[in-house]
């Protein structure tokens, strides 16, 4: 049976890892080279790392470091940040990455993920959207949250399926690092418009709010980045994943609907 | 030696880093020089059918394999779309296949029992009727493994299939035919079990 996925989501800044509260105030974690060693000895589901300079600095990917990350991982990787052609989406491809992330270029032109699909299958190609709620209305934004775009999110996710999107992982601005839980209100109203793979990322705090997500939703992906990389109240940089016994909790309740 | 051929597509590195972890010898095959004492080979693979076959047919290596595989027989593993290029044809796209295995390549059905299934077909899954072979060895019907792919081998006959998986409907997820072998699933991203199934068939 076809399992849920719980995603160690990193963030990359001046090439450190880093992790941010509501997009905000960066605080350097570590070396992701060193990460992902421990993520493979806690045989992790998946990992996403998104360079959260690329874009915003009109960086292209730092390659070299893409590729040591998709020589060391042992498990899937999924990489974002500043991607704008098909062309890099090739040469990350051709770097051994499962899955590319394209964010704000996906909203500015939806079209390149047809083509990135028809070229390296539609498997391999995420949309990441990062969603506020504001006021009871869903607002999407670009650039670490500094961006507001005047499109409706559903639309967009409308067209993205139509273009053959692989996958749809959804940053909720207003829960991201804060440990709270998951933006259930967010999900409510998107999850009956997405037939892809579904990822969400913001506000994961424990175990149980991973729990809850997969007992409440069943088969999606729980991504999570301050659970992962912090222990404790003073939010002490501990590299962590639920080992078997604690992910057989998680699971338990879980059902999938086929 | 096993050869892994990099043709820009797949994770070649992953595999190779297993392999050395492994203490097997290895290497990463990007010219037809590097196909010489060879033993085996792994074809990787991450992408459409079409640019697969194109990259691979526009690869100097591309004459060299068939003649490994189809002449001195040498043993073989195709990965994810690296296996579905082994079959005659495939529903996503409209280049020939290599033909080695009598099969056509399909779209996973997004329906079940009235409901819709999410494609591509991503993450963790079980395998079932696990035929003995030595690929499989010290794998069960519990092993989990990693699949991201939304179509699959459909081989036509039973007997080349050596495992399925089960995702609303059950479809092939590994095949044997003599030399060549396929997994639709990724072993190099796929901890150990994945690293089990590249040391078995370092062992072949």
């Amino acid at each position: 049976m076809l399992q849920p996925r719980i995603i160690p989501c990193l963030l990359i800044k001046d090439g450190g890892l880093v992790k941010t509260v509501n997009f905000s105030e960066p605080k350097y974690i570590g070396d992701p080279i060193n990460a992902v060693k421990i993520f493979n000895e806690k045989k992790i589901d998946e990992l996403i790392v998104l360079d959260i300079d690329a874009t915003v600095n009109k960086q292209e990917p730092d390659f070299t470091l893409i590729s040591k990350l998709a020589s060391e991982c042992r498990m899937p990787l999924c990489y974002g940040g500043g991607i704008k052609s098909v062309e890099q989406i090739k040469k990350i491809i051709s770097l051994g990455v499962e899955k590319i992330s394209i964010s704000s270029q996906s909203i500015l032109d939806p079209n390149i993920i047809s083509q990135a699909s028809m070229l390296v299958g539609n498997q391999s190609i995420v949309a990441t959207l990062d969603i506020k709620t504001e006021n009871g209305k869903l607002s999407l934004f670009t650039h670490n949250g500094k961006i507001k775009v005047d499109k409706d999110p559903l639309d967009l996710i409308r067209k993205l399926q139509r273009q053959g999107v692989g996958e749809i992982v959804i940053n909720s601005i207003s829960n991201e690092g804060t440990m709270l839980g998951y933006n259930t209100n967010l999900i409510d109203r998107i999850i009956k418009k997405i037939d892809v793979p579904l990822t969400i990322i913001g506000g994961a705090g424990s175990h149980k709010d991973i729990h809850q997500l997969f007992k409440k939703y069943g088969l999606l992906g729980a991504g999570a980045g301050s659970l992962f990389v912090f222990k404790g109240q003073f939010r002490a940089v501990l590299i962590n994943y639920p080992n078997d016994e604690e992910k057989k909790n998680i699971l338990s309740g879980y059902k999938l609907d086929y | 030696m096993i050869a892994i051929i990099n043709y820009g597509l797949g994770n070649v590195k992953a595999i190779y880093s297993v392999y050395k972890n492994l203490n097997v010898d290895v290497i990463i095959a990007s010219q037809k020089d590097d196909l010489v004492n060879i033993d085996k080979i792994i074809l990787p693979g991450v992408g459409s059918f079409d640019y697969a076959m194109s990259c691979l047919k526009n690869s100097s290596m591309s004459d060299q394999i068939m003649e490994l595989v189809l002449i001195k027989k040498k043993k073989i593993l195709g990965i994810c779309v690296g296996m579905q290029m082994f079959s005659e044809s495939s529903e996503e796209g409209s280049v020939k296949g290599l033909g080695w295995i009598k099969s056509s390549v399909k779209k996973i059905p997004s329906i079940h029992s009235g409901r819709n299934l999410s494609l591509p077909h991503m993450g963790w899954n079980n395998l079932s009727k696990i035929k003995k072979n030595k690929l499989f060895k010290n794998l069960d019907e519990k092993s989990i493994f990693y699949f991201l792919h939304s179509y699959y081998f459909d081989a036509e006959n039973e007997a080349d299939v050596m495992a399925y998986t089960d995702y609303g409907n059950i479809f092939p997820c590994a095949v044997n035919v003599e030399n060549i072998y396929g997994v639709q699933f990724h072993p190099e991203k796929s901890h150990e079990n994945g690293t089990t199934i590249l040391k078995n068939f370092s062992e072949l």
